[in-house]
Parts: structure tokens; C-alpha cells; sequence
């Protein structure tokens, strides 16, 4: 069990900011898996007074604050038209309704865990992160970033024209994947986000153009094939390297189908 | 600390420390029939409505609830009882705790969803789990008394 | 015999606690005892087997709050076994409090009381213990006669002759033969030989292991726990503690959940011990992961079966060997590997003629295994059902066409079972009523359904027990109120699933009024009469019988009163439900009139207690059948449809035995598919939690569907059998043959991942 000393809700980024700088200090997110952690925070500083918890949609773009839990996300109309459902089904087989009402988009994404449905699903499409010191920058590059003292403030889904599909290996509905996959075309290029490898998603983009032009049996195999080649997995208890990699030729070509609609 | 809510209609204060979790203050507070069956965030037995939600209370401070209103099955007896007898009738509250977690995360789906199919009653009350049951007696209570509304 | 129509037996009335339970009413142990216990908390060895060098509790004894703490120095030094079975007990006594020998990674080594939680968890990470860390058995494969001995010590004891021998790391051992096993085989047009392999699955009922003790206002040690064997932990306890039984009550309230788990006192010493030391009310609550890594679940085990059978389809003949471990500590050890022969090799008595049966138990640095519902038989029938539909798939049989020819049937001699008669056997109807309701034909097709799936089915039989015959004990107590209502008092544990109420329905049904009538109250030493407790799928069969003789007496006693009122003979009366009537007379006394006559100047008791024995174990039988869909590219398999009809005699309460049935299938669905059990290289359990350990969810099992075939047992009350346990012995061979239909691939170790399914494939 983690042990809390103090907690705050901050008034203003600043303070919040201010906060996190002590290292024996944290923010808080859904607070999952509390009972989990052997920690002992000084002061948990909650972000929940800071109006992070909408989702607002512009002609452009989603602005999705981190407190957004992954049921909003689940239920969002917008969110959930532009990718044709794809974010609801990433996040539908996340434990239980009840723990989708407190995991929180920030956590998830400042988490950068490896068996994250969420990152993998934003990763898949025109994602920045608003980071309160570090300004907007793309997802890809926030997830490959060291853990800091900074703020995640919200994530930015921008309208890019994009078709996206999400699949997740399961063994059991509720489980963490066993390996987790999205893919897209987004601005005419097919992207693989992988995660769960078991290591965090990544991209895998189609530098060949294995895929452009029209969906097929062929290229679909053939794109499946090249991010299986690139996409490096490792085993764990949940699943073997060699079963992810086989995993994800399975899925990505999947994927590819139906975002070809074959 | 000094932590204010609504619990079940009736406004409290409390003091808390920043590391109390929800489900062991509202015990504290009466509310027994919130369980605790794992520590993993995966059980669904500590279910209560925050703001008519429902959420893990195993795994949300005390102090998160200040200023918000806490539902426990000890305060929507009455909704509860409306269903609740077609569970009994299938024999499917079996060895029952996991029961008023279910319950609540019913509840929850009935507000939000009054006539639910089969297959969104499951996903809904996924996060629940029942070791005793199979699931499939609960799902037939669940239905038979749907069924009944519209008779 | 043929069942009569009956007021309120099969009848599917509600449980008595159920409105109580969906209510949320405060009913469990830790919502009828006070919050002002200490709390108790156990140092857990991190290691597979070490000794205890030094322990220092200096600084955590300082921590504020913490009240004391004790270690292996504290306890008494008598060995004890913690198995819930009536003395002298088959599992040895291997056990201490706390043993400076440590034999698993989570067995105990430190013991805190504090008044907090925090105090507690404060406390255990300051005590300092040194390890002398020793060399593990960590196969069980490898244990037997391994020169690493679980249990070294000299003051290991069995009660029981059960052939073990600690100095082998052997807890049981023994070889049956019946008939000319080898001539027979020789024989045989096709003799298969296979080996299966299933894991130590947790039980996992919702509610973990939980006790309270105190000293009542007799300075008594009251204990409260939940359990299902009240009067075993009353004597564990004596002896573990050494304190006389008269100074010991063990109560029972409503219990989250037990499947077997409950039947070994898991925890109940630890508060007992420091409500002794302390004097004060104390509690323990096992959080998840002990009750994963320190509980008691299924005995692993690996069975080796050698079938003879003919091109016909004719099985004559079974060897099946058994290993199993126990773990550290041999509770229930030499008793749950019996019953993977026993209740597997009679299923085929109709063309069996010869058969041995062979095991050996071991002990290993594994967490000790305990009773878990089907307690063996669900380990034998998957090796017996898998081989019977690999020879089926074989011979180009149907897999339910060779189940007909072969199985046992009604009033057949079973000497794989002791010997016993099959005096209601319905498994041939059972098989016949689930192929017409499954749509057996159409299901097992296996079908192509586009994009690498395929759907098909499975088929298996089970059966199990209905007490442990000559040993078991039930009682029951009635007593007549002055409204003409009845109590009934019992031993035996409702866990659940609803023998409350069923018992209740047989009282109703012979005093002829309503199950409302009848109020039950179980289960407490100072005031249940004695019943070895609910397990072994004895509480309808045994405790049931044992309310149908308190039933037949009462009446006794009620006319003897009754007659004495109408100043006439016993013989001239007779019990006629709200009265007594005087045969051939108008003339009757109602039953408030007798109940407040039995309060005044009377000595004939308006109540008794009976008891209950049966030299039999009547077999209840089942068919399952599943459809699948399987994915051959992820491996993925699920469920669509898992049908089954079972043969319980006859269901008390239709609606609570469908959900037994239903709930004993999707714990087999989660044993099959996901729930697995390993350990790290370092001996560690790694499944020690919901989050690794996946029982199904609501979205993992498909729909279900159960119905009963009716027979009589002439032994049974109203002829009933149990259904408590048998339930969950038709998932995984039903699985996994359903798997084989889909892939062409037999799994023969559970539980069957996708991975294994896929890469399988995969290679082809």
C-alpha cells in the first residue's frame, strides 16, 4: 500500500508544477492499483479542481484534458464517429466500467505502460501531448521520452484525415492484451502502432509503401510481415516473444483488412 | 484531514488521512456492505456510485470524495428491492458477496440504460466478478425483470 | 422407485439469506465482529524452503501501535494438520504455528498483533530475519526420493496409515488391481498411453479467508470464522493450542464463498493464538494474494493412463497412475488423489473389466494444496474423458455413440468404486436428453466460419460422490415452536449455495408446512449438533437424511404429547401438519396447543436430534457439452454454448442446483482456458493476485444451459444424491476434445492458452 502523507488539490498548473518538482511528491491519476505500490508519497497532488476532465471538439481537433477518464473516452460521440469506434473498442475490455470511470487518459498516456490499449490507440493517429513546461509535442515523441517533473495537461487528437482499427489478443476478456494493435491511414500513409509486446507501443510506419494504393490480401500479408520483422517483442507470463511476433502478423493484417474493408 | 460530503442523502464531515481509501472510510461509517476482494483494482466488489457513477472505492482516496456525493447499497435500498427478487428467484445471489457490488454496478446500468440487451448488460457488469454463479442465473434475473417492466 | 409429487420438495423456492445477501446486509465475519480487534498479520518467507537463522523484532515491536509479535520461539511445539476431516485424519500432522523450518515462499515466519493495520504493515517490513536458504523441491516430478526432504523432522506424524514416508518426501502411496490387467491389455486391439497434467487452481471464492477470536463471558475462546467445518477447527485448534475443547466455541456466520477452500483452517490459528497471548479480540483477513500464495487449492497433478480397447469401441481395460502434490504440507494429500481413480474408472464399468489404480503423493516447496471442489475426481476424469475421446476420434467413432456403449449404467456393480451398486444411475438418459437438447449432431460438426475460426464441439462425462462413505456425519436438530413453526439446527455450513434452505424444504415437506415455517440456524459448536461439515457433497445426502429422521421423530414426540392431551394411546393417533388428529375422530390439538402443553408439566420433548451415517457414497452422474469457437491464427478459444444434464437423484431445489451446476462449469471454463499457476525460478508464486490470476468474467463463458435427469436413490433423502462438486468435472475434457475437433491437435495439460494453440499451428 502506497502511504500519502499529504494531498492537495491544486489551485493552478503553477502550483501543481511547483509540487511535483519534490521528487517525494506525486501526482495523482485514476489511482489504480494504490494497494500495489509499496511508495511513500509526501504530498499527492490531485489535479481534479484544474477543469481537465472535458473533452472539447473543434473543427481541427480534439483537446482532451488529462483528467478525462477512459469512460468518457469510451462514450464520446465525436471522438468515437471520427474513429469509427476504434477508441471505444480499445478501451471497452479495460477491467470494468467502474475502473474505466476513475483510470484517467492522463495517467494512462504519462504512464507510457507497456500493455496500454490507450497509448497504442493514440499512437496510431495525429496525437501531441500538452505538457505544462514542455509545450505541444507529438505523442511519438513524448512516449519515447524519460519520465520528468513535468505536467501532461492534455492530449490533442488532431482531425487529420485517418481511418483507424483496433484490435487487442486477449486471453481472458478483461485481462491485460497480449499484445495490442492499431492501425491507420493517416494522410495516405499506413501506420502500425504495436503495443503490449510486452514493451510500450510502438509505430511502425509503411516505409516501403508495401501497402499504398488499395488494400489487398497480398499487401496486407506483406505490411503484417514487415512490422512483425520490426516490431522487437519479448516474452512474459502472458504470452512468448515468438507468439507476440506471430501475434502481430495475425492482427496487423487484420487490422489492414478492415481498414480496407475485405 | 477535514473531507465533506453527501453519503447516502445526509451531508457528513470527517476527518481523513490523505491515505484512506474510500471503501475503509465508508466502513467505517456503517456502510458494511461494501467489500473488499482483491487489491488489484479487479474485483468489482467495492462498487459504489460518486456522483452516480459507480467506481472502485477500493482504489479512491477518502479525500477525492470531498465535496462529491457517495451512494452505498445502504442507501438505495429501495431500487435495489425493485430487482433484487428476480436474482433470488434464480438462486443466484449464492454465497452473496459479491452481490451489493453487483448490485450497485446494476443500478448504475439501469439509470444509464433503462432496457439494455443481453449483450450490453454482460459488458456493463464485466468489472463484476462471481465466482459462485456462472453469471447466467444473474443475467436471467436481470432479464426476467426487465421483462417484467414491460408486461 | 418412482418420486412422488411433492409440497416443497423440487421446488425452486429462494434462498433464506437471499434478499439479506442482494442487500448488502451486514452478515459476513467481518461485519458481525467488532473493529476494535487487533489486527493480526503474518511474515511471509520469501523463500521455497529455508531455516529460520536469527529473527530480530526489536524495532518493530517499537513501532506505535503494534502490540507484539511472535515467532517461531512462541509457539507451542505440538505437530498438528490443518485438513478438515474427522479424526483420526488421513493427512499427516506436519504442521507448527509457526515452524523455524520454512517450506514455501508465503509460509508463515513471524506472527503481529497490532491495533492498527498500518501499525501491522509498519511492523512487518522492520522485522529482520535471517535466512538460511536451502535448496528447493521444486518439481514434483523430481520430489520422490529426492535427496532435499520437505520434512526432515522426527516428530512427523500420521494419524492415519496412508503409506507415507517423509524420509522419500512421500506423504501417500498405494496400488490397487482388479482383474488381469496386463493379460486383458494384451489383448486389446489398441492400447493408447498418455500422460496429463493439471495445475494447483485457487479456488478463489470472493470472500478470502477471514477469522475472529476472542474469550467470551465464560473466558472462553470464542472464535468466528468463516468456515465450513466448525467442529474440525474446534479440534485443530485443542490441539494446535493445546486447550481443552470445553474452552473452545467456533461459529460460523454467512460465508463468502468456500468451494473447498474452507475446509482446512487456513487462518483460524493465528487470531486464536494471539487472542490467547493477548487476551484481546483479534482478527485476521487474508488479503488476495495470501489467500492465493498461503491458502489451499487443488492439488496439482500429473496422471499417466494406459486404456485397452477393441475396434468395436469396447474399453476393457484402464491403468491409470497418479502423481500428486501437495505442496509443504500434506493436507488432504492422501485422500483427494484416491478419487482420481475411484470417481474416473467406474464412469466405465459397463465394459471395464480389469483396471489398476496406483499413486503416489508427494511433497514439494510449493504453497500446500487443500480441498477444492471435485477434490481429484476432476483431475481423473480429465484424463479419462480426454483418452476416451481420443480413442473415439481414433476409431472414427462418435464421441457419445462410444460413451453409450460403454458407460455404467443403472443397478450395474462397481469395482472400481468400492464395489458399490449403481442403484440410481440415469448418465445413459443424462447423455441421450443433452445430445437432443445440444443439437449434438449439428454442433460437433466442425465448421468453417471464414477469416481462420472454426466452430465445433466437445463431449464428456463426470461423476463424484455423495459423501465419504462410513466416515461422514450429519445431525440435525428440530425443534417445534409455540405457532406450530419449526427450528433447525445444523452442523453443516451453508457456503452459498443454499443447503439452508434445501434442508429447510425437506422439514417442510414431511411436517407438511410452508419453508417459511422452518426457520434454519447454522453453524456453531456450542449449539449445532454434531456434523463433520459441508464438504465432500455430503450436506443433502447425509445432513439431509439426518433432517428426515428429526423430522420422523419429532412427529413421534409431538403425537406422544398430542395423545396425552386427548387422554388416548400413541397408536391411536396421527401427525396431520397444523394438528393431531385422533384417527376416526373429529377429535384434534393443534400444534400451538402441544408446542405450549410441551412448555408445562411435561417431560417428552417437542424437539430432537438425529444423526446421520451411510455405509454408501451414491455417484451423481453428468454429461457437458460445449461449442466453441476457435481461432486458429490467435489461438483464441470461446465459448458459445455449454450444455449439461445431470443426475442428482432428484434436485431438492431446481433452481439452486442449476446454479451449482452452472457456477461448478464456468470454474471449470477458467481451470481449462485461463487460470494457470506457476512459480518464478526462485520458487515465488506468480499468479498471486486477480490481476494475474484471470477468472472468467461474464464475457469468458457463453451461455449456459442445465437440465436434470431424474433417479432414485434409495439411500438418499427423497432420493437425492449431491451436485455440489461433480459440477465441475466436464469442462476440461469437454474442452479440450471440442480444441481437438477444431485443431487435430490433443492438449493434455491444462489450462490450454491460446499461445499453445496458435504456435501449435503455427509449426504445421
Amino acid at each position: 500500500m502506497i502511504t500519502i502523507q499529504k494531498y492537495v488539490r491544486a489551485q493552478s498548473l503553477e502550483e501543481a508544477w511547483q509540487l511535483n518538482q519534490n521528487k517525494r511528491n506525486r501526482i495523482l491519476g485514476g489511482m489504480l492499483w494504490m494497494r500495489l505500490g509499496k511508495s511513500s508519497i509526501n504530498t499527492a497532488i490531485d489535479l481534479c479542481d484544474l477543469g481537465l476532465n472535458t473533452i472539447e471538439e473543434t473543427e481541427e481537433a480534439f483537446s482532451i484534458g488529462a483528467m478525462v477518464t477512459l469512460r468518457d473516452l469510451e462514450t464520446h460521440n465525436g471522438l468515437n464517429s471520427y474513429t469509427n469506434g476504434a477508441v471505444a473498442h480499445a478501451v471497452q475490455d479495460i477491467v470494468g466500467v467502474q475502473f474505466r470511470n476513475l483510470a484517467t487518459v492522463g495517467g494512462s498516456i504519462w504512464g507510457r505502460f507497456g500493455f496500454s490499449d490507450v497509448l497504442t490507440v493514440f499512437l496510431a493517429m495525429d496525437t501531441y501531448v500538452e505538457l505544462y513546461k514542455g509545450g505541444i509535442i507529438p505523442l511519438e515523441q513524448f512516449n519515447n521520452m524519460k519520465k520528468d517533473n513535468d505536467i501532461l495537461v492534455r492530449i490533442i487528437v488532431k482531425k487529420a484525415p485517418c481511418k483507424v482499427v483496433y484490435t487487442a489478443m486477449r486471453a481472458q476478456r478483461t485481462d491485460f492484451p497480449v499484445l495490442a494493435c492499431a492501425v491507420s491511414c493517416l494522410n495516405g500513409e499506413y501506420r502500425a502502432s504495436v503495443g503490449a509486446r510486452p514493451a510500450r507501443a510502438q509505430i511502425y510506419r509503411d516505409e516501403n509503401k508495401l501497402a499504398a494504393g488499395a488494400v489487398t490480401e497480398e499487401n496486407a500479408s506483406a505490411f503484417a510481415a514487415f512490422v512483425a520483422e520490426n516490431a522487437p517483442t519479448e516474452g512474459n507470463v502472458r504470452g512468448s516473444a515468438a507468439y507476440r511476433t506471430h501475434l502481430i502478423r495475425v492482427l496487423v493484417k487484420r487490422c489492414m483488412l478492415e481498414l480496407g474493408g475485405i | 484531514m477535514e473531507i465533506k460530503l453527501k453519503l447516502n442523502g445526509k451531508a457528513i464531515l470527517a476527518s481523513v488521512e490523505a491515505d484512506t481509501v474510500l471503501l475503509d472510510f465508508l466502513r467505517d461509517h456503517g456502510c458494511l456492505s461494501i467489500k473488499r476482494g482483491c487489491d488489484t483494482s479487479n474485483c468489482g466488489l467495492c462498487t459504489v456510485l460518486m456522483d452516480g457513477k459507480p467506481i472502485l472505492s477500493c482504489s479512491t482516496l477518502a479525500v477525492r470524495a470531498d465535496g462529491h456525493e457517495i451512494y452505498t447499497l445502504e442507501g438505495l435500498q429501495a431500487e435495489a428491492e425493485d430487482f433484487v427478487g428476480f436474482i433470488a428467484d434464480q438462486g443466484a445471489d449464492q454465497c452473496g458477496f459479491c452481490n451489493p457490488g453487483y448490485v450497485m454496478n446494476t443500478i448504475a446500468l439501469l439509470r444509464e440504460n433503462p432496457d439494455p440487451t443481453d449483450e450490453e448488460i454482460l459488458a456493463f457488469l464485466a468489472g463484476n466478478l462471481c465466482r459462485c454463479s456462472g453469471y447466467d442465473g444473474q443475467l436471467r434475473g436481470i432479464r426476467n425483470y426487465l421483462n417484467s417492466r414491460k408486461a | 422407485m418412482e418420486h412422488k409429487d411433492y409440497k416443497s420438495i423440487n421446488k425452486s423456492v429462494r434462498k433464506k439469506d437471499a434478499m439479506q445477501l442482494l442487500l448488502g446486509k451486514p452478515v459476513y465475519t467481518n461485519d458481525v465482529t467488532p473493529d476494535n480487534a487487533l489486527v493480526v498479520k503474518i511474515l511471509r518467507s520469501p523463500h521455497a524452503n529455508a531455516m529460520v537463522e536469527s529473527i530480530n523484532t526489536a524495532a518493530a515491536k517499537k513501532v506505535p501501535g503494534v502490540v507484539d509479535i511472535y515467532t517461531w520461539e512462541d509457539v507451542p511445539q505440538t505437530r498438528f494438520a490443518i485438513a478438515g476431516q474427522t479424526y483420526p485424519e488421513p493427512s499427516p500432522y506436519d504442521r507448527l504455528i509457526i515452524d523455524r523450518h520454512v517450506r514455501f515462499s508465503g509460509d508463515a515466519v513471524a506472527i503481529v498483533a497490532a491495533e492498527t493495520e498500518k501499525a501491522a504493515e509498519k511492523a512487518l517490513k522492520l522485522i529482520k530475519v535471517k535466512y538460511e536458504v536451502l535448496p528447493a523441491v521444486s518439481d514434483f516430478r523430481t520430489a520422490k526420493d529426492n535427496p532435499v526432504l520437505v520434512h526432515p523432522e522426527e516428530d512427523w506424524f500420521p494419524p492415519c496409515e496412508v503409506g507415507g514416508d517423509p524420509k522419500r518426501n512421500l506423504v501417500a502411496s498405494a496400488d490397487e488391481i482388479h482383474g488381469d490387467v496386463e493379460g486383458i491389455m494384451a489383448e486389446c486391439d489398441i492400447v493408447l498411453e498418455r500422460t496429463y497434467h493439471t495445475k494447483a487452481y485457487n479456488q478463489a471464492m470472493m470472500e478470502p479467508f477471514t477469522t475472529y477470536a476472542n474469550f467470551d463471558r465464560y473466558g472462553r475462546l470464542h472464535v468466528i470464522s468463516s468456515t465450513q467445518i466448525v467442529f474440525h477447527t474446534r479440534r485443530i485448534l485443542s490441539r494446535a493450542l493445546g486447550i481443552p475443547k470445553s474452552k473452545i466455541r467456533v461459529e460460523k456466520p454467512r460465508i463468502g464463498g468456500g468451494f473447498g477452500a474452507k475446509q482446512t483452517a487456513v487462518c483460524d490459528v493465528y487470531p486464536a493464538f494471539v487472542a490467547m497471548k493477548t487476551g484481546r479480540p483479534a482478527r485476521i483477513t487474508y488479503t488476495r494474494e495470501e489467500s492465493q500464495i498461503a491458502g489451499s487449492p487443488r492439488h496439482e497433478m500429473e496422471i499417466t493412463l494406459r486404456m485397452g480397447a477393441m475396434k468395436d469401441g469396447r474399453i476393457r481395460v484402464m491403468d491409470l497412475y497418479t502423481l500428486s502434490n501437495t505442496g509443504a504440507y500434506g493436507e488432504h494429500g492422501p485422500t483427494t488423489v484416491g478419487l482420481s481413480g475411484h470417481k474416473a474408472l467406474p464412469l466405465y464399468t459397463g465394459s471395464l473389466e480389469a483396471h489398476r489404480f496406483h499413486y503416489d503423493v508427494v511433497y514439494t516447496n510449493h504453497q500446500a494444496a487443500g480441498a477444492y471442489r471435485g477434490y481429484g475426481a476432476t483431475q481423473g476424469i480429465f484424463a479419462v474423458e480426454s483418452m476416451v475421446s481420443e480413442l473415439a476420434e481414433k476409431l472414427g467413432m462418435d464421441a457419445t455413440v462410444i460413451r453409450d456403449m460403454n458407460m455404467i449404467k443403472e443397478g450395474m456393480v462397481m469395482p472400481a468404486y468400492y464395489n458399490e451398486i449403481a442403484n440410481a444411475c440415469a448418465l445413459d438418459r443424462c447423455m441421450e436428453h443433452c445430445r437432443q437438447m445440444f443439437n449434438w449432431e449439428e454442433r460437433s460438426k466442425v465448421r468453417d466460419m471464414g477469416n481462420g475460426k472454426v466452430r465445433t464441439a466437445g463431449v464428456a462425462m463426470g461423476m463424484q460422490g455423495s459423501c465419504i462413505s462410513n466416515v461422514d456425519v450429519g445431525s440435525a436438530t428440530l425443534k417445534l415452536s409455540e405457532d406450530g413453526t419449526y427450528n433447525l439446527i445444523i452442523g453443516a455450513a451453508d457456503m452459498g449455495t443454499g443447503c439452508d434452505t434445501i434442508l429447510a424444504q425437506m422439514a417442510a415437506e414431511l411436517m407438511d408446512c410452508d419453508v417459511e415455517d422452518v426457520a434454519v440456524f447454522g453453524a456453531d459448536t456450542d449449539v449445532s449438533p454434531y456434523d463433520s461439515g459441508s464438504y465432500a457433497s455430503s450436506t443433502t445426502y447425509i445432513t439431509g437424511q439426518a433432517v428426515v429422521k428429526a423430522c420422523n421423530e419429532l412427529k413421534k414426540q409431538i403425537c406422544t404429547i398430542a395423545a396425552g392431551m386427548m387422554n388416548c394411546g400413541e397408536e391411536d393417533v396421527e401427525f396431520a401438519g397444523t394438528c393431531v388428529r385422533r384417527i376416526g375422530t373429529e377429535q384434534t390439538v393443534s400444534l400451538t396447543d402441544i408446542a405450549y402443553k410441551a412448555q408445562v408439566n411435561n417431560t417428552t420433548p417437542a424437539e430432537t436430534t438425529q444423526t446421520h451415517t451411510s455405509p454408501v457414497s451414491p455417484p451423481p452422474y453428468m454429461v457437458g457439452m460445449v461449442e466453441i469457437e476457435l481461432d486458429k491464427l490467435t489461438g483464441k478459444v470461446d465459448i458459445l454454448n455449454y450444455m449439461a444434464v445431470v443426475d442428482c437423484g432428484i434436485p431438492i431445489n431446481p433452481a439452486l442446483a442449476t446454479i451449482q451446476t452452472e457456477g461448478g462449469i464456468v470454474q471449470g471454463i477458467g481451470h481449462t482456458l485461463f487460470e494457470n499457476v506457476t512459480y518464478d525460478p526462485s520458487g515465488r508464486p506468480i499468479e498471486s493476485s486477480f490481476m494475474q490470476y484471470k477468472i472468467p468474467t461474464r464475457l469468458d463463458m457463453g451461455r449456459l444451459k442445465v437440465e436434470f435427469e431424474h433417479s432414485y436413490e434409495p439411500t438418499g433423502p427423497f432420493g437425492a444424491k449431491s451436485i455440489g462438486e461433480i459440477v465441475i468435472n466436464t469442462p476440461g475434457p469437454a474442452i479440450a476434445h471440442a480444441i481437438y475437433r477444431a485443431t487435430g491437435k490433443w492438449f493434455r495439460e491444462l489450462p490450454i492458452t491460446p499461445e499453445q494453440i496458435a504456435m501449435s499451428l503455427a509449426e504445421e
